[in-house]
């Protein structure tokens, strides 16, 4: 998203380290609130067998359905488990996935896109790949491939991956061409560097901010996407909980315990939302 | 009290309202209008001979006619058949047609058309195999008459013909059954209550079918699938609604008219709504199975299959899976509680963990994880999938849950390969009373080994007996055999029942005259006012 | 133009060229099998085989490559495995209510989110900018079914105002038609209110930063008369683009609606269809769908030449 920074930064002298943070919060703030937003929702992810002593996968056939009550704050779904439990832990499987699938997109990204940069005629070829590939919707492309395989959190990463990475590729291919008759590019290229070293030492550096925002958008759209193939019924499987595959098996049930539905839902929300805020956030700071 | 007017007002709006209301009949049911059903499943395929899946069995029953017809109570009565009559030693058998019969293309039905369809059924059908293996000659004598002769014994000829679930002996013209058993008819041509509208079909949502004037019903009064077929409604919609809390809503909401198989939890919801009657239309029910692969270690061997058996708690699958203890009850037989071959011979007495870990330890199971396969997007399958997993840890047994979608995991059962390479040790399944109230029937006790169902049981004595129970024309001589099977089936385990149930029905209160029967049958329903 | 117009067309059949290897490939090497659907859940192991054998599916991959690309040259997408109905037949079935939710989303999005987002520049900074803002972010940070079913729960099942599923089409008369398309389109439109908004709020900012902006505010103009005249015309180049970008989003978020809300589109065919394995649809489908989207983007470029002179290729 080409949204024009409009956070100006003024360097002014600090004074303390209080009043520097202060400046900072006042300055950065969809930044702050998303950073805290996300980190409190983390923790509830990691600490989840501290907030409770309950399985996920437990099933309580005498529970069932019933609605949230102080012993289970988010109410039991269709065999009894518990929905806050789900909920939490369903929290570990979704941060993992987003988090993995923006890692492993922008590094096999900025690698493709890299050396298609700077290698002519290997950026042909590549740019028709990519061309094609985006021309594919990448929630269908990632259902398809699903279809393909045995459905694991490692298979789910794989099939949101694979959409990804043509982004990925295109936004550090732009980067890397105009970098490439930058001055200093010239300049080292002039006093004998090889590609290579070009690569590392002058156009990656220059690469990491753009990077760092791309990778909150593809860690946000990877959450979302999940759910989506969790929905469809080709996502995570259904015995680890993801918050889209909780909801997948709520959906079911929303007259009857709408609860299966909405926490997981506002969980997955929040979470996207604070990362989009994060993304945002240091964009503007980062000035890209 | 607004919420109730204005739901009622949308409910008079979305009613689709066909010719004005005709002069009552003699059933006192509104003739006219349309009635709109959710049906068990997407209309796929249109050849009930091909295809074995309930909801083209539902949809052949509308279009096309049957020479006999399962009543109410599974009696088997005759439907385009007139008379018949049978030798003494029940090897010759003659059926001539009732006066009238007519298909869809106008063209008169003729005994060639029934022999020539029976034929084409008899290469499909599970028990049509054996009745065909059994025929030494099925022809037509003349335009309405034709006969049957056996060459050995066979019990179940009324059985066969007049059979309610699938493969069901629908009768088709000749130039379209005689198309190759396995290739898919391409025409739907069938001499039945209501004709399908194919320009109107869409796959994946609707299909529609019209009242066919030309259909003569009988006059006995209607009662299952036997009985006069009267045609109430002009036409038929069937919406497929994917999602079940769309499909409630859509009901509550006046939609749709009928929602053929809520799940029980949206049952017991529906109950409560004044406007929706609720109602158990197949109280032979539905049975659950684990079925194991007996290909395999460690389920190839007997003890392992017993611990299965003694580790089952039906009580507690039924309560996670099915929830409403008024849809469910706990059975000891295979042939499933309610049925003429009901029997608790050989029958354990109650689930025993401990004996279970102590048999699978017996057997020699070296905690190699096995594959139990999840079908996760059908409910019960996978609820019982998930209780399984629960159960096995607790013998001591090593679970590699694979979940998929069902596409997947009904390609995977049929592969013979070891677990690690392709295959699998346990699946689920469900199928309904008709299918498993006799040894003859019920597919799960074939033990024909590379020809038995997917998990391949395999048992010579288990064939020998099955094969004595078809010949045996005596009640009597019959159920002592169906007594042995079930002790047979108890020792080497070719499946565990996990439990029975019931699948109400729901549809709107002015939806009259909805027939009790195991399969979905529309005919006879009228939308009243 | 003519020349450009050329190049460009040329340019997609490469990208086609992709789509479509990409397809066949990644579904024949999929574990499911439509032969074992096909014949249902009750049917025998040799019947399983038979089925397979006489659709033609256990014939050599590259085999059956060939066919399909010699049939689709003929303009022949195949034929469904299941129903046995053409593909085509099967596609224009569904069109309609793709289209018109596509449509109507699009049009909810623009009339909402154009004057949010130059509500937002206006007030740079203020309230009102940053909840607009939070809005907007929130709008795509939720997952489009969940939303869909709050929504159903709301003005459906409790309020009673609009249907709870299914479509009418428009043949039949234009307000069941609408009716039925509100919550679908309102579910699918908050995506888009969001990234629009976002996207006339960007292009607003750059725009009043201009000089002739200033200057049409020193010679004493309204603020309103500058902000609609001179600012939005010129920021709305870059908000066409977004519904370029917005198509290939869209199809994710219309195969979720459809699904939700039962509506008998392009979306649920081609869900149904990747469930239960029925490859000629899957394979037609997929690539109908990635050559609008590439159209729609050739014709947004070639609208970007002919509305900015400044651009050139």
């Amino acid at each position: 998203m080409a949204v024009a920074a409009e956070v100006l930064e003024a360097p002014g002298m600090p004074s303390s380290r209080a009043a520097r943070v202060r400046r900072f919060i006042v300055r950065n703030p969809t930044l702050v609130a998303g950073l805290a937003c996300l980190m409190l929702l983390a923790a509830s992810a990691i600490g989840a067998p501290l907030l409770t002593a309950r399985d996920p996968q437990q099933m309580r056939p005498m529970a069932r359905l019933s609605p949230p009550s102080a012993d289970q704050p988010f109410g039991a779904d269709h065999f009894g488990r518990d929905v806050f439990a789900r909920t939490l832990y369903g929290g570990r499987i979704s941060l993992r996935v987003g988090i993995t699938v923006a890692l492993i997109s922008l590094l096999i990204g900025a690698a493709i896109g890299l050396t298609s940069g700077f290698y002519r005629a290997l950026d042909t070829v590549v740019m028709r790949v990519v061309d094609g590939l985006m021309a594919i919707p990448s929630v269908l492309l990632a259902l398809a491939l699903m279809a393909l395989v045995k459905a694991s959190v490692e298979t789910v990463i794989a099939a949101l991956v694979v959409p990804e990475v043509p982004r990925v590729i295109r936004v550090v291919r732009a980067s890397v061409l105009s970098l490439r008759e930058h001055t200093m590019v010239e300049g080292a290229r002039a006093i004998g560097a090889g590609t290579p070293r070009i690569l590392i030492r002058y156009i990656l550096p220059a690469l990491v901010a753009p990077l760092i925002v791309q990778g909150t958008h593809v860690c946000a759209s990877a959450i979302l996407v999940e759910s989506y193939l969790s929905f469809l019924g080709a996502g995570t499987p259904p015995h680890i909980p993801s918050w889209g595959n909780v909801m997948a098996e709520g959906r079911a049930y929303v007259q009857i315990g709408v609860w299966i539905l909405l926490f997981p839902g506002l969980f997955l929300m929040l979470t996207v939302l604070s990362i989009n805020l994060l993304g945002d956030g240091l964009r503007d700071r980062l000035k890209v | 009290m607004a919420r109730i007017s204005r739901r009622a007002f949308l409910i008079g709006a979305a009613t689709v309202s066909g010719a004005v209301a005709v002069a009552p009949s003699a059933r006192a049911q509104k003739r006219g209008g349309a009635i709109r059903i959710v049906p068990i499943a997407d209309l796929k395929v249109l050849d009930p001979i091909w295809t074995t899946a309930y909801v083209t069995r539902d949809h052949a029953y509308l279009v096309y006619d049957t020479l006999f017809a399962s009543d109410a109570n599974l009696n088997v009565k005759p439907q385009m058949v007139d008379k018949w009559t049978t030798s003494k030693d029940h090897m010759k058998w003659s059926f001539t047609l009732r006066d009238g019969l007519k298909f869809h293309d106008g063209s008169p039905v003729t005994a060639e058309d029934c022999v020539v369809s029976l034929a084409r059924w008899g290469k499909k059908d599970s028990l049509g195999k054996l009745m065909m293996a059994a025929t030494g000659k099925l022809a037509a004598t003349d335009k309405k008459t034709f006969v049957l002769e056996l060459k050995e014994p066979f019990g179940a000829v009324l059985d066969a013909l007049g059979k309610p679930s699938s493969n069901v002996p629908f009768i088709m013209p000749a130039r379209l059954a005689s198309t190759d058993a396995n290739q898919q008819i391409k025409e739907v041509v069938g001499s039945g209550p209501y004709r399908f509208v194919k320009d109107e079909w869409q796959p994946g949502n609707q299909v529609v079918y019209t009242r066919f004037e030309g259909y003569v019903p009988r006059n006995e009064n209607p009662s299952g699938a036997a009985g006069g077929k009267r045609a109430n409604v002009d036409r038929v919609i069937a919406r497929y609604i994917p999602d079940a809390a769309t499909a409630s809503a859509a009901l509550e909401a006046g939609e749709i008219d009928w929602w053929d198989n809520p799940p029980a939890d949206f049952a017991t919801r529906l109950e409560k709504n004044p406007n929706i009657t609720v109602f158990v239309k197949n109280p032979g029910g539905i049975q659950g199975w684990v079925r194991p692969n007996h290909l395999f270690p460690p389920f190839n061997n007997k003890k392992a299959r017993q611990a299965l058996l003694h580790m089952v708690d039906q009580e507690m699958y039924l309560q996670t899976v099915i929830g409403n203890p008024k849809y469910y009850r706990t059975c000891p037989t295979y042939y499933m509680c309610g049925t003429p071959y009901e029997t608790a011979a050989g029958a354990p007495r109650k689930p025993d963990l401990e004996r279970a870990r102590q048999l699978m330890k017996e057997s020699g199971y070296d905690g190699k994880p096995i594959v139990l396969l999840d079908p996760a997007d059908n409910p019960s399958l996978h609820g019982s999938s998930l209780v399984t997993r629960e159960l096995l840890g607790k013998i001591g047994v090593n679970v590699d849950l694979q979940a998929s979608d069902w596409a997947s995991v009904i390609a995977r059962r049929s592969k013979k390969d070891p677990p690690s390479a392709g295959g699998w040790n346990l699946m689920m399944a469900t199928w309904i009373s008709p299918d498993v109230m006799t040894p003859a029937v019920n597919t799960g006790l074939s033990g024909a080994c590379d020809k038995a169902w997917f998990g391949w049981y395999c048992s010579e004595q288990m064939e020998k007996l099955r094969h004595d129970w078809i010949r045996a024309t005596d009640q009597g001589k019959r159920k002592q055999i169906a007594e042995q099977v079930q002790t047979l089936a108890y020792d080497e385990v070719p499946y565990v029942p996990w439990g029975q149930w019931t699948q109400p029905t729901a549809y709107r209160k002015n939806v009259k005259g909805v027939l009790t029967f195991p399969a979905s049958l529309y005919w006879n329903v009228s939308v009243e006012g | 133009m003519l020349p450009l117009l050329v190049r460009r067309l040329l340019a997609t059949i490469p990208v086609m060229g992709v789509v479509a290897l990409a397809v066949f490939g990644l579904l024949r090497l999929a574990p499911g099998d439509p032969a074992s659907v096909i014949a249902g859940d009750y049917a025998s192991p040799d019947d399983v085989v038979r089925i397979r054998s006489s659709l033609g599916l256990d014939q050599p991959l590259p085999k059956q490559l060939a066919i399909w690309f010699g049939n689709l040259l003929r303009g022949d997408l195949g034929t469904s495995i299941f129903s046995g109905l053409p593909v085509t037949t099967l596609i224009k079935q569904r069109v309609e209510p793709t289209v018109a939710l596509a449509t109507l989303t699009m049009l909810i999005a623009v009339t909402v989110a154009v004057p949010l987002g130059v509500l937002a520049a206006w007030k740079q900074g203020s309230w009102i900018d940053r909840s607009v803002m939070v809005f907007a972010v929130s709008g795509f940070s939720m997952p489009v079914f969940w939303l869909g079913f709050l929504l159903v729960w709301v003005f459906a099942v409790q309020l009673g105002w609009l249907p709870v599923q299914g479509y009418s089409p428009i043949a039949k008369g234009f307000w069941p038609f609408l009716r039925q398309l509100i919550l679908p389109a309102m579910t699918l439109g908050f995506v888009y209110v969001a990234l629009i908004t976002r996207m006339t709020r960007a292009s607003m900012l750059t725009v009043l930063r201009e000089d002739y902006i200033r200057t049409a505010y020193a010679k004493g103009l309204p603020p309103a008369g500058v902000l609609m005249r001179h600012a939005l015309k010129n920021a709305s180049l870059p908000v066409v683009t977004i519904i370029g970008v917005g198509v290939a989003l869209m199809v994710g978020g219309v195969v979720v609606t459809e699904s939700v809300f039962a509506l008998p589109g392009i979306g649920r065919l081609t869900v149904d269809a990747i469930l239960r394995r029925d490859y000629p649809v899957i394979q037609a489908v997929i690539l109908i769908v990635s050559g609008v989207y590439v159209l729609i983007n050739l014709v947004i470029d070639l609208l970007y030449v002919v509305l900015d002179p400044r651009i050139r290729y």
